[in-house]
C-alpha cells in the first residue's frame, strides 16, 4: 500500500470549470456550466441521460474541446503538455469494449504500460476484485466484471484524479453496491474521484458532493445532505391506496403539506412535521372512505430535490 | 523499444493468433489457392484442345482422323448440343463437315484459336498437304517458365496486400467502434506508438505469411527463387510496409465495419485485376500502362517476379521500391494527419 495522500485544504481544486459551453450544430450539450471539484473528494455528476454529463466529462479529460469556457484540471490546462496531465488522470468511459481475446491481466498490463508511474497490474486486479478472472478472456466477463476491468484500467496509472463516466450503468443493484465500495476505497487513499451517474441513491451513498445536471446546466451543487435540507419539507409520505382515492387538491389543503405528486400509482406528499401532518392525512382518507394498501414515511432523497428543481419527475432509466 | 510500444505490439500479436479466422485467411487460404491453381495449371502435359464435330454427313471420317492425334479431344454431337458446349466453354472449336468445312469458334478465346489451328493442321495433312519447310519443336518444361512460376509471386503479392489492408484497416476500425481508441487517447499513450505497433505487427506476421507458401511451392511444384533471398526479403518488407501505410489510411476515418470493408474492397479488387496477379499486365492497353505501373501491387508483384523468375538484383528493382516506398510513406503521413481518434 502506498501512503495516503495528504488532503490539506490548502490544495487547490482538482477540477475547475468556468462558463463551460459545448455546442454541436444546433444542440447545446453543455450550457455555461460552472463546477469546482475539491481535491480528495468524491464528486458526483447527477442527472438523466442526455443532461450533458458525458460531454462535460469528455471535455474535462481532454477528449473534446469546449466551444467556450475555461477548464483547469489538477492545476493545468489542456493544450500545454497534455501527456503529463493525462498521466495524472485515470479514465473510464461509457460502453468501452475491450479486445475480446485478451485476458484481464493483459489488458490491465497494456494500460499500465502507457503510464510513466504505473502500478503492478495484478495488485490493481486484486483491488477491484477480479483476481479469479485475471487469466480469462474479456469476452467471458459479466457486465459487472467488465466495469471492474474498466476501473482497473483507469487505476493502472496510479492517478490523482479518477474520472468514471456512468461506471455502474446496467449493473444489477447488488453489483452496484459492490462496485461503489471499490470506488470508495480509492477516496480513502486520497484520490479525487469524479463520477457521473443517473442513479440518485448511488450518488447519495458515494458522493461527498454532487451537482445536479439538467439540460447542460448545474441546477444545484452541494453535499447530498445539504441539498436535501434546501427542500422546505424534507420528509416524504408515500401512500398507496387499496380502494378509493383522494384528489391531489384536497391533500394539498392538509396542514403542513408542502407539495403533492404521483409516481407509479403512489401518492407522494412532502411534509415538514410528520407528527402533525400524518394523522391529518389519515383523517382525510377516512372521511373520504379511501383505504390504504400501505403508507411509508421516509427522508426526502436527491430524487425529490431533482423534482423540486425541475418540476419534472425523475426517471432512473 | 519502449514499454508501451512493446505492450501494444504484444496485444496485437496475441489478438491475431487467438482468432482462428486470421490464421485461415493469412496462412492457410493462400496455400490452398496456390495448390488449387498450381494443380489446375501444372503444365506437365498440354491440355488437349476440345473439338466437337457436328453430326452431319462426313462427321465420322473427320472424327476418326482427329482421334488419331493426341493433341485433340474429340466428340461428335448434334448441332444444338455442340453450340451449347461452345457457349459454355466445354468446346474450344466446332468442326462442321461439308463443302467447305467450317470452323466455328470465338476468336477472342486463345484456346479456341489454338484448337482451330491444330484441328486444321491435322485435317489438312490428312488431306495430303505437306510441310515445305522442315522444322522441329524444342519444348520448355523446366521450372521458371511455367504458369505456377508466374502465379506464386502474384499470390504472394496479393496475400501481402490483403494482410496489410485487412490486418490493419479492419482492426483499427474495430478499435474505434469499441471506443478503445478514445479510451486510449485519454491515457498518456503516444499516438505514434499505437500506429507504429500496427505497422510493426505486420513485420511480425510477414515471415509467417511468406515462408510457408514459398517452402510448400518449392517442395510440391519446384518453384524456387532465381535471385537472392535477401533481395526477396527486402522486397516483401517494402511491400508489407507500403500496404501497412495504405491500410492505416483507409482506416483513418471509417466509423463502421461496412465502410472499411467497402473501402478495402474498392482498393483491392482493381489491383487484383490490373496488377498482374493471375495474368500478365501487358494484356492491358499501352495507354493504361503508366497508371498500372504506379499501383503498389504492380510494383510489389513485378519486384517479386523479377527476383523469383529472372533473378533480378536490388539495383534493377529500384523503380518498384520507389513506388512502394512512396505509397507507404504518403498514405501513412496523410493517415496521421486526418486520423479520427474519437
Amino acid at each position: 500500500m502506498r501512503p495516503v495522500k495528504e488532503t490539506s485544504p490548502a490544495r487547490g481544486p482538482a477540477v475547475s470549470l468556468r462558463g463551460l459551453v459545448k455546442r454541436y450544430d444546433t444542440v447545446v450539450a453543455v450550457d455555461s456550466l460552472d463546477l469546482e471539484i475539491r481535491a480528495g473528494e468524491c464528486f458526483g455528476l447527477l442527472g438523466p441521460n442526455g443532461a450533458g454529463k458525458t460531454t462535460a466529462i469528455e471535455i474535462l479529460v481532454g477528449l473534446q474541446t469546449p466551444t467556450a469556457g475555461q477548464v483547469e484540471v489538477l492545476g493545468q490546462e489542456w493544450g500545454k503538455d497534455d501527456r503529463s496531465l493525462r498521466s495524472r488522470i485515470g479514465v473510464s468511459l461509457q460502453e468501452t469494449r475491450f479486445p475480446e481475446r485478451l485476458t484481464v491481466a493483459e489488458v490491465v498490463a497494456l494500460f499500465a504500460s502507457f503510464y510513466p508511474k504505473s502500478r503492478d497490474p495484478l495488485l490493481v486486479i486484486r483491488e477491484v476484485g477480479l483476481v479469479e478472472k485475471a487469466g480469462a478472456w474479456t469476452s467471458k466477463l459479466s457486465g459487472g466484471q467488465r466495469q471492474r476491468l474498466a476501473l482497473a484500467c483507469a487505476l493502472a496509472g496510479d492517478p490523482e484524479l479518477l474520472v468514471l463516466d456512468e461506471p455502474t450503468t446496467g449493473l444489477d443493484p447488488q453489483a452496484r453496491l459492490a462496485f461503489g465500495d471499490s470506488i470508495l476505497s480509492y477516496k480513502d487513499r486520497g484520490c479525487t474521484i469524479l463520477l457521473s451517474t443517473h442513479y440518485m441513491e448511488e450518488a447519495q451513498r458515494l458522493c461527498d458532493r454532487v451537482a445536479i445536471i439538467d439540460r447542460g446546466k448545474a441546477l444545484a451543487v452541494g453535499s447530498p445532505g445539504d441539498l436535501i435540507a434546501t427542500l422546505d419539507a424534507n420528509l416524504v409520505v408515500e401512500v398507496e391506496m387499496a380502494a378509493g382515492d383522494v384528489e391531489d387538491e384536497a391533500v394539498r389543503q392538509v396542514a403542513g403539506v408542502s407539495s403533492v405528486r404521483r409516481e407509479n400509482g403512489a401518492l407522494l406528499v412532502s411534509v415538514r412535521e410528520a407528527h402533525i401532518t400524518v394523522p391529518a392525512l389519515l383523517d382525510l382518507f377516512r372521511t373520504r372512505s379511501a383505504t390504504l394498501a400501505h403508507l411509508t414515511l421516509r427522508q426526502a432523497t436527491l430524487s425529490d430535490v431533482y423534482v423540486s428543481l425541475t418540476g419534472r419527475k425523475y426517471r432512473d432509466e | 523499444m519502449n514499454s508501451a510500444l512493446g505492450h501494444l505490439l504484444l496485444a496485437r500479436f496475441r489478438e491475431s493468433i487467438r482468432h482462428p479466422e486470421t490464421i485461415f485467411w493469412t496462412f492457410v487460404f493462400p496455400i490452398l489457392l496456390a495448390f488449387a491453381l498450381g494443380i489446375a495449371f501444372r503444365g506437365e502435359r498440354p491440355d488437349p484442345a476440345a473439338a466437337v464435330v457436328v453430326d452431319l454427313p462426313g462427321a465420322a471420317d473427320v472424327a476418326r482422323t482427329l482421334r488419331e492425334n493426341d493433341d485433340v479431344r474429340v466428340k461428335v454431337l448434334s448441332r444444338a448440343a455442340a453450340d451449347h458446349l461452345l457457349r459454355t466453354g466445354g468446346a474450344a472449336v466446332l468442326v462442321i463437315p461439308g463443302d467447305p468445312l467450317v470452323y466455328r469458334y470465338d476468336p477472342t478465346r486463345p484456346d479456341s484459336r489454338l484448337a482451330r489451328e491444330r484441328v486444321d493442321r491435322i485435317l489438312q495433312r490428312a488431306a495430303g498437304r505437306t510441310d515445305r519447310l522442315p522444322a522441329s519443336d524444342s519444348l520448355v518444361t523446366e521450372p521458371g517458365a511455367r504458369y505456377i512460376d508466374f502465379l506464386v509471386p502474384g499470390l504472394l503479392g496479393m496475400n501481402l496486400m490483403g494482410g496489410g489492408l485487412w490486418g490493419i484497416g479492419w482492426v483499427i476500425v474495430e478499435d474505434r467502434i469499441r471506443k478503445l481508441l478514445k479510451l486510449q487517447l485519454a491515457t498518456p499513450m503516444r499516438k505514434r506508438d499505437f500506429l507504429l505497433a500496427h505497422v510493426l505487427s505486420r513485420m511480425v506476421f510477414l515471415p509467417l505469411e511468406v515462408v510457408p507458401l514459398l517452402v510448400l511451392c518449392w517442395l510440391f511444384f519446384g518453384v524456387s527463387p532465381a535471385g537472392s533471398l535477401l533481395t526477396l526479403a527486402a522486397g516483401t518488407v517494402a511491400g508489407a510496409l507500403s500496404f501497412a501505410g495504405l491500410g492505416t489510411l483507409l482506416a483513418s476515418r471509417a466509423r463502421t465495419t461496412a465502410t472499411i470493408s467497402g473501402l478495402i474492397n474498392l482498393a483491392t479488387f482493381p489491383m487484383i485485376v490490373l496488377s498482374g496477379v493471375f495474368f500478365s499486365v501487358s494484356r492491358f492497353p499501352d495507354s493504361l500502362q503508366p497508371l498500372i505501373r504506379a499501383l503498389p501491387l504492380t510494383a510489389l508483384i513485378d519486384m517479386l517476379r523479377g527476383v523469383m523468375t529472372d533473378g533480378a538484383h536490388l539495383a534493377e528493382l529500384l523503380p518498384q521500391f520507389l513506388v512502394m516506398g512512396l505509397w507507404g510513406t504518403l498514405s501513412f503521413v496523410v493517415a496521421l494527419w486526418i486520423f479520427r481518434w474519437t
